[in-house]
């Protein structure tokens, strides 16, 4: 098994200007299912998206692809004529919490949104409309969600994952590929990997991808991947105490950040004296978390705490 | 982005939030000049002249050239010498305080030079409470944090006296009801007029908040008058950066003297960086690994000069731009450039390294580590280039190297 997407998840992508577009295409080559766009602009017309798989020169597997998505103006519709039950979120910032709720009015299971800098009046305004319903959201500000071999929906580079045991889920991208990479070469490989985004309201948290993971038959463990701000990590460190039977390994990014400062990411701040990477770390590892000391210690922190 | 005192006052003022009346002077003649009209209008003797900087703490605060002046200064010299005597006192206190260096709790040792003054009336203060509107992370919604402890630092309060310190949650939907201001004036021990006014203000400053995309407002105090008015004597705001499209004459009150024209230039760029104090420049992309790169140059025993995420798909423009501020800074002693090439191939990358260190002609040791897609044809590219260019294998190995190159390990 896997967590949130599967062979089966039927993806819409919100957005089709230049990084929709060539994210969708990555996305199709790695072998996802995307069945459709929504881009008001250009409904009623087709994109095609031809390119080598991924896969390219694999026994049994196609070498390369050619795919027509039709274009749709609203999500409703959409889903309607595709049955998707996923949809990603490449639109600009001021347009993005508007295609968010959009794509929880249609009903579907889940939406992946990648667009980074959107208010936070706006996420705290989705977050609400999503409050009691049945769409999931990940990110906003995030790379995405990826089951190797199976549904890569985000920008995240598909070619360093590989099918295997470990589930990750992370604040930051490029800490998701090293950790991600680490695997791979260990020979653990990863169950699913979940970027939950560097924006202080997002909709997926550590606590929710943690339950995922324990439920999940094939996860054997967990990386989590947090940084300074906000208390999402200690809450995740309460959460693995109470409720999580899998082994836990992690890794705080900003020990040396300066308070005050906006570390890139609109989330990482140290304010006030909390979200410090101490009082994360001191909580993981009191919830007997394996923590690493630099990400490239993040696989053999793995293995150390797989025991 | 933070806005000054006198700003947010202006602000809360044109939504019909109660705040003193005041002027804001630049020089010390406007300041003098500010005096008589306030005195006469509000019929207070008392005025208070108030450094405009972005940091707290400027009543304790001092200045560096003249250790005996505060920071914010209540000038009483009105009472019985009238508003000449009051004139006096703060041509005095303008000259010594413009142009100088404040130091506060909050600015650390260098301080900040003052160069904006906000002369206020006056207030009868019966007490001094703290309100705030922020965002609580864990619910996704803003709260309002209130306190009977005003005046003195909340994170203090927090920490000693938890039960002390009032919360309600803003629901978006439906804004904060009067039940929950209601609840508050009754934790703040509030009654009668004072009550009813601090209901006004509290319900003012929430909408303000979630229309105007605040990430805080803090006022500390909030003080309650003899007269049992409800009135902001301070005012701190910041402003969410991706909203501020939004609201173009916000963002008009940019202090760029508050900010790092450094970290303006990269902002401008498309960069984020920040400056820090250590000797080991780094170019990163990605923000969480920007920062761990740093905390890795630490654990191996050196320190970072700087964080620098370059983002995602930055371009060899970027890059080079990001190689010239890094290299603007006269602490760098040698650089570290910490790539995961993801959608980006690290080919690319390397080419944009080689091109931007020939173009800024690059005198201090530099170390890469590149990971990702093409990372073979990228460390080739670097390896067949003529720059004395180190190559890492890993995160830690990367910083190993740039600290021997350097000889900054501790």
């Amino acid at each position: 098994m896997s967590i949130l997407v599967d062979k089966n998840t039927r993806v819409i992508v919100q957005g089709l200007g230049k990084t929709g577009q060539f994210h969708t295409e990555k996305a199709i080559a790695y072998g996802t299912n995307m069945v459709g766009a929504v881009h008001p602009s250009r409904a009623g017309t087709t994109m095609t998206f031809e390119g080598e798989t991924d896969h390219s020169g694999v026994p049994g597997r196609d070498d390369e692809f050619s795919v027509e998505l039709p274009i749709f103006g609203t999500m409703e519709e959409a889903v309607a004529e595709t049955g998707a039950n996923a949809s990603v979120v490449y639109v600009p910032p001021p347009f993005a919490a508007d295609a968010i709720m959009e794509a929880a009015a249609s009903g579907v299971d889940l939406v992946v949104a990648i667009t980074e800098g959107i208010p936070v009046a706006d996420m705290i305004k989705a977050k609400r409309y999503l409050q009691g319903g049945n769409t999931r959201l990940v990110g906003p500000n995030c790379p995405g969600v990826i089951t190797p071999g199976e549904c890569k929906i985000g920008i995240m580079p598909g070619y360093i994952h590989e099918r295997g045991k470990i589930g990750v889920v992370s604040r930051s991208g490029t800490l998701t590929y090293e950790a991600v990479h680490q695997l791979t070469q260990l020979g653990l490989g990863q169950t699913t990997a979940i970027g939950i985004g560097g924006d202080p309201v997002n909709g997926t948290n550590f606590v929710d991808v943690l339950e995922l993971f324990e439920a999940d038959d094939e996860t054997e463990g967990v990386i989590m991947i947090g940084e300074i701000g906000g208390t999402a990590e200690e809450e995740a460190a309460e959460f693995v105490t109470l409720a999580v039977s899998i082994p836990v390994a992690g890794f705080i990014a900003g020990t040396t950040a300066p308070p005050g400062k906006r570390m890139g990411h609109a989330g990482a701040i140290v304010s006030g004296g909390k979200g410090t990477a101490e009082a994360k770390i001191a909580a993981m590892e009191d919830a007997g978390i394996v923590v690493a000391e630099t990400p490239s210690d993040m696989g053999e922190a793995m293995l150390r705490a797989l025991g | 982005m933070k806005i000054h005192e006198y700003q947010a006052k202006q602000l809360m003022g044109g939504r019909g939030i109660p705040v003193p009346d005041g002027q804001m002077a630049t020089t010390v003649d406007e300041a003098v000049g500010a005096v008589r009209k306030l005195i006469e209008s509000t019929g207070n003797p008392v005025v208070v002249l108030k450094s405009q900087i972005h940091a707290g703490g400027r009543g304790k605060g001092t200045f560096k050239e003249h250790p005996d002046v505060r920071g914010v200064n209540v000038i009483t010299a009105g009472i019985d010498g009238g508003v000449e005597a009051a004139e006096e006192a703060v041509r005095d206190l303008a000259g010594k305080m413009l142009g100088s260096t404040l130091v506060t709790v909050q600015t650390g040792e260098d301080g900040k030079v003052v160069n904006r003054l906000y002369l206020e009336q006056g207030i009868d203060i019966d007490r001094e409470l703290y309100l705030a509107v922020l965002l609580d992370r864990s619910v996704g919604r803003n709260i309002v944090m209130a306190s009977t402890e005003g005046g003195v630092e909340i994170e203090k309060v927090a920490e000693e006296t938890p039960e002390k310190i009032l919360r309600q949650e803003i629901d978006p939907a439906v804004g904060l009801l009067p039940f929950q201001a209601n609840a508050l004036a009754q934790g703040l021990e509030l009654e009668g007029d004072a009550a009813k006014n601090f209901g006004k203000f509290v319900t003012l400053l929430s909408k303000m908040a979630s229309e105007m995309d605040t990430d805080l407002i803090e006022i500390n105090p909030l003080v309650v008058t003899t007269s049992g008015d409800v009135m902001a004597l301070d005012g701190k705001m910041a402003f969410d950066d991706n909203a501020l499209y939004r609201h173009p004459d916000v963002a008009e009150m940019r202090d760029p003297t508050e900010e790092d024209p450094a970290e303006l230039e990269a902002k401008a760029a498309g960069l984020s960086y920040i400056k820090l104090d250590g000797t080991i420049g780094c170019l990163v992309n990605g923000a969480g690994l920007a920062m761990a790169t740093m905390d890795t140059i630490k654990a191996v025993g050196g320190e970072p000069a700087n964080f620098l995420d370059v983002g995602g798909g930055a371009d060899a423009d970027q890059v080079s731009k990001a190689f010239e501020i890094i290299t603007e800074d006269e602490n760098v002693k040698g650089i570290f450039v910490n790539i995961f090439g993801g959608i980006m191939r690290c080919d690319v990358i390397a080419n944009g390294i080689v091109e931007a260190v020939e173009r800024v002609g690059l005198q201090v040791p530099l170390v890469v580590r590149l990971e990702g897609t093409n990372v073979e044809l990228g460390k080739q590219i670097i390896e067949e280039s003529d720059l004395s260019v180190v190559s890492a294998d890993s995160l830690k190995d990367g910083a190993e190297k740039i600290l021997e190159l350097t000889g900054e390990s501790r």
